[in-house]
């Protein structure tokens, strides 16, 4: 058993237990938090098949970002935890493992060892001190990936749009600019001119 | 010679446009003058055409004047034949045809609506009819076939709103239907096997098929001619009133007299007397059609005669009269003696009219009163009617000298002399019938005409001549009826008048041998005075006279005395309840059911109703699916993704 | 070493694991979403292995874009959730029902 092999072991066993413990709590905030864990593990797998780019953006951006939001939502939300009621998860528990397992056997079936082993696809050789993954991304992504990368762009302009104009709600007594109806004034909407007749002499005491 | 034939045809045409299209808005003498002109010169043209053949000897015309189309080699034409059977047929239909037109302007003088549609549709009947005898091929003849058909029914339906009107004219229609059905599969039967509907051509080829046997109804063999022939007898049956294709006859009765004179006694009836006349050449190689026609034509020769000794309205002894008559024609065909047939047709057409429009006379005296056992001595009131009558009474019992007489005896004759099968049979009948005719024709005279009667008084009173509309067609016609029989009986029955038109295999010629023993008309009477017919036919009026007339009494004895006779012959055989059970109720009764079950339970019920019941009963199992549970529906992706990710896996 | 295949059975034991979460999930609708990043993470984890054994980046960039996506698609399944439960005052899956036949 080399070292290798025991963090692969030690982290799919940290993850498999998050994903466990994630469908089985009741308290919604748990599960967010074991959804935390087993992106931190499934990181660490991630670095041990030197894709180091994109372990720490899972844990930046998803861990950092999505889950951060979850994790407002949920405590925004203001959930009655008491009410959650346990009786039904158990009824269906027979039925979901067999579900489940039938999968699992299935697709282990297909994905195993006999097909995609060490014999088919050898492991491949570590990489030169100097490789840079971060490098090697990029200029996949400049350049042949320029138009997907692009489009990744607009879809993250249309989530914020689609975010805030789902769930913005005006306050009746904040009070805001209006940009349009700004440029749209004009002279007579500010300024009246009032005809007045102009004073007599007086006299100066 | 073509332009002629056009107006011939055409005129009459036209004048039943003009009369009747322009509905209401025609006075009644514009519709009476067009008609009248119209058929006057169709008349006037065929008398000419008549002298052009008969006495100038003119070759046989048959070119076809329109193509309607050509299927398949096989041609549709409107086209015309004229010979001497033709002219013949031509003058008389379009000679009688005139007399009632004349005639109907006085008989139809107080009908208040229909005048101008009467006088359409008898000008209409003559188009109809013209068309059909001058085809010359299979087409057309069915075309005027069933245009007679359909004027008839239009007129006896005239008082379309009596409903004795209505059911006769529908009785009359259908019945000719079933005759027709035979009709049409004759002709696709000739259309089949000589692939041809022209007469020249069929006639050409029909020789060489007379062994040839064709399968009918499950692998019987059947000779082909005897086949064509029957089913195109059938037909005839139905046009002509054969037995049991004869019920409508009588209740046709319902029409108004002129078009019983016309259409029932001397043109649409004979009909089919001139198709199996035209037809001989295709008749005379089957024996068993021709036995078939001797049968059917002796049984209705004598049995409806006996039913009119019993009938009290003047029509329908008359009308019984015609039956029985038709069915002397028809024997005459059977025994393959064309020409006789033909003659009687015509010297029929005549004094038939003539008896017709003289009983219409007499109603019209009688003020519509038709029933004879409230008529009687009407011959001091109406002379010229009873003096017509009695002539065309004479001509139809066959008296001596008269014109019935020739035909009548040719006939009998030619029945004695014949061979085939059934011909003894057909001797009997027709020479008794001699009897049975002459009985109820002087029964109706004497009770008509003579004696007191028991007549009211308000009748009594107003009874007077007709008026001369009226009596000059009654002239008119019965001038042929005592004289064509002597003038043109020599050259139709044993002479060459015919002989290009009718073809008669030698071993049936019967004619032929009758001729051997012709020695001129008065040999011809003198002859018949010693043989049966005459002997009957005198038996047959002295009888009237006695029961009739010297001791009325004795006619309700003999009543009583052959009672059950009596029942028979007044329900008629009892072929009208047979057919109003059997077919009538029949056709009523499986309609019926199809509507009931085959309709509203089936169609409508199991698969309209039905379809949309399941589609219901489909939809409220369906919508259980739609929980609105979002769970449910990702149950349903995972299971359909296990699903397909077995199948993957394992097949 | 460590084979393909190990990181496939992973992969395919956290699908089957969220794919049960989804089943067994009758209270919150949050754990729904949850149960979805899980699953993408498992597909995640296929790229990057097929990638690292077959020595073609094209598997992480496709990650790349993945990741993406599904911030996106969190954000937005967020919001629709909160205003679903500002209407319905509940975010339990077994009272939105009212699309029942």
């Amino acid at each position: 058993m080399t070292f290798e092999k025991f963090l692969f072991y030690f982290f799919a066993a940290m993850v498999i237990f998050a994903g466990l413990m994630l469908i089985t709590r009741r308290n919604p905030v748990y599960s967010a938090l074991f959804l935390v864990l087993a992106f931190f593990n499934a990181a660490g797998l991630w670095m041990l098949m030197e894709a180091e780019f994109l372990a720490i953006t899972l844990v930046l951006v998803y861990v950092g970002a999505v889950m951060v939001l979850f994790l407002f939502v949920v405590m925004m939300l203001d959930i009655n935890v008491a009410e959650m009621k346990p009786g039904c998860f158990i009824t269906y528990l027979p039925v979901g493992i067999l579900i489940a397992l039938t999968m699992v056997v299935e697709m282990v079936m297909v994905v195993g060892p006999n097909h995609f082993g060490l014999d088919i696809y050898a492991s491949p050789v570590p990489h030169a001190p100097g490789y840079s993954n971060t490098g090697e991304l990029g200029s996949m992504l400049y350049t042949i990936y320029m138009y997907p990368f692009e489009i990744a762009a607009v879809i993250l302009l249309v989530a914020i749009v689609a975010a805030i104009g789902l769930t913005l709600r005006r306050r009746p007594d904040t009070k805001s600019q209006n940009p349009s109806k700004q440029v749209l004034v004009k002279r007579d909407d500010r300024l009246r001119v009032v005809k007045m007749p102009s004073e007599s002499k007086m006299e100066l005491k | 010679m073509e332009a002629i034939l056009l107006t011939i045809v055409l005129s009459p045409l036209i004048g039943s446009a003009l009369a009747g299209l322009a509905c209401m808005r025609v006075s009644r003498a514009w519709a009476h003058w067009v008609t009248i002109i119209g058929v006057g010169i169709s008349c006037a043209l065929s008398l000419y055409v008549l002298k052009l053949y008969a006495l100038d000897g003119q070759a046989i015309y048959n070119h076809p004047v329109y193509t309607w189309m050509v299927s398949d080699g096989l041609r549709f034409e409107i086209g015309f034949l004229i010979d001497n059977l033709t002219a013949m047929m031509m003058a008389v239909v379009t000679f009688v045809s005139l007399m009632v037109h004349i005639y109907t302007i006085g008989y139809m003088h107080d009908e208040e609506i229909g005048y101008q549609r009467f006088f359409s549709y008898i000008a209409l009947f003559t188009f109809s009819m013209l068309m059909l005898v001058m085809s010359n091929n299979f087409m057309q003849l069915f075309f005027g076939w069933e245009a007679v058909g359909l004027v008839s029914y239009l007129l006896i339906g005239f008082y379309f709103k009596r409903e004795s009107a209505i059911f006769a004219n529908m009785k009359a229609f259908l019945v000719n239907r079933v005759g027709d059905f035979g009709f049409v599969l004759g002709i696709a039967a000739v259309a089949m096997y000589m692939n041809s509907l022209d007469y020249a051509e069929v006639f050409a080829r029909a020789p060489a098929l007379k062994d040839a046997q064709v399968n009918i109804l499950g692998g019987v063999s059947w000779s082909l001619m005897s086949v064509i022939g029957i089913l195109l007898f059938i037909g005839a049956m139905g046009k002509s009133a054969q037995v049991p294709l004869h019920v409508w006859l009588p209740d046709s009765m319902e029409g108004p007299t002129p078009i019983s004179a016309l259409i029932h006694a001397a043109t649409m009836v004979t009909a089919g007397i001139f198709m199996v006349a035209r037809m001989s050449p295709l008749y005379e190689l089957s024996e068993t059609a021709l036995s078939f026609i001797l049968v059917i034509g002796a049984t209705t020769a004598f049995f409806m005669g006996l039913i009119g000794i019993v009938q009290n309205d003047i029509k329908r002894v008359i009308a019984y009269s015609t039956l029985s008559q038709l069915g002397y024609m028809v024997v005459a065909l059977g025994v393959s003696a064309y020409a006789a047939g033909v003659f009687h047709l015509m010297t029929h057409a005549f004094f038939k009219a003539l008896l017709f429009l003289a009983a219409g006379s007499v109603i019209v005296g009688m003020h519509h009163e038709q029933d004879i056992r409230k008529m009687g001595g009407i011959r001091k009131h109406m002379p010229i009617t009873y003096w017509v009558s009695l002539a065309g009474t004479l001509a139809l019992i066959g008296f001596p000298g008269f014109s019935g007489f020739f035909s009548k005896d040719a006939i009998i004759g030619a029945v004695h002399h014949s061979e085939i099968a059934g011909s003894s049979y057909a001797y009997v009948m027709v020479v008794l019938g001699v009897f049975v005719t002459a009985l109820y024709s002087f029964r109706l005279l004497f009770l008509v005409f003579h004696g007191d009667g028991p007549r009211d008084g308000h009748a009594r009173e107003h009874i007077h001549e007709s008026p001369w509309v009226i009596t000059l067609p009654l002239i008119l016609l019965a001038i042929p009826s005592v004289l064509i029989g002597w003038m043109t009986m020599e050259p139709t029955l044993f002479g060459d008048f015919f002989k290009q038109a009718i073809h008669v295999a030698p071993e049936h010629d019967v004619l032929a041998e009758l001729g051997h023993s012709y020695h001129g008309q008065w040999g011809f009477i003198l002859h018949g005075m010693m043989e049966w017919p005459f002997v009957l036919a005198m038996a047959g009026l002295l009888t009237a006279w006695v029961v009739y007339l010297l001791k009325p009494e004795w006619s309700e004895r003999i009543k009583n005395a052959m009672l059950p006779l009596y029942k028979l012959l007044d329900r008629k055989y009892g072929f009208d309840e047979f057919n109003q059970i059997v077919f009538a109720g029949g056709s009523r009764l499986i309609g019926r059911l199809l509507w009931i079950f085959g309709d509203r339970k089936l169609i409508d019920g199991l698969i309209i109703n039905g379809s949309a019941k399941s589609v219901a009963l489909l939809a409220g199992v369906a919508r259980h699916v739609q929980t609105g549970y979002l769970y449910h529906y990702a149950i349903a992706m995972i299971l359909g993704l296990l699903g397909l990710l077995t199948w993957f896996v394992y097949f | 070493m460590i084979a393909l295949s190990d990181y496939l059975i992973l992969g395919a034991i956290l699908f089957c694991i969220s794919v049960a979460g989804i089943f067994l999930n009758r209270r919150n609708v949050l754990i729904l979403l949850m149960c979805i990043e899980l699953m993408l993470l498992a597909v995640n984890m296929n790229f990057i292995a097929f990638s690292h054994f077959l020595g073609n980046a094209t598997g992480q960039v496709f990650v790349f874009f993945v990741l993406t996506v599904a911030a996106a698609e969190a954000a937005i399944g967020l919001a629709i959730l909160v205003v679903l439960f500002r209407n319905r005052r509940t975010i339990d899956v077994a009272e939105l029902d009212t699309l029942k036949g």
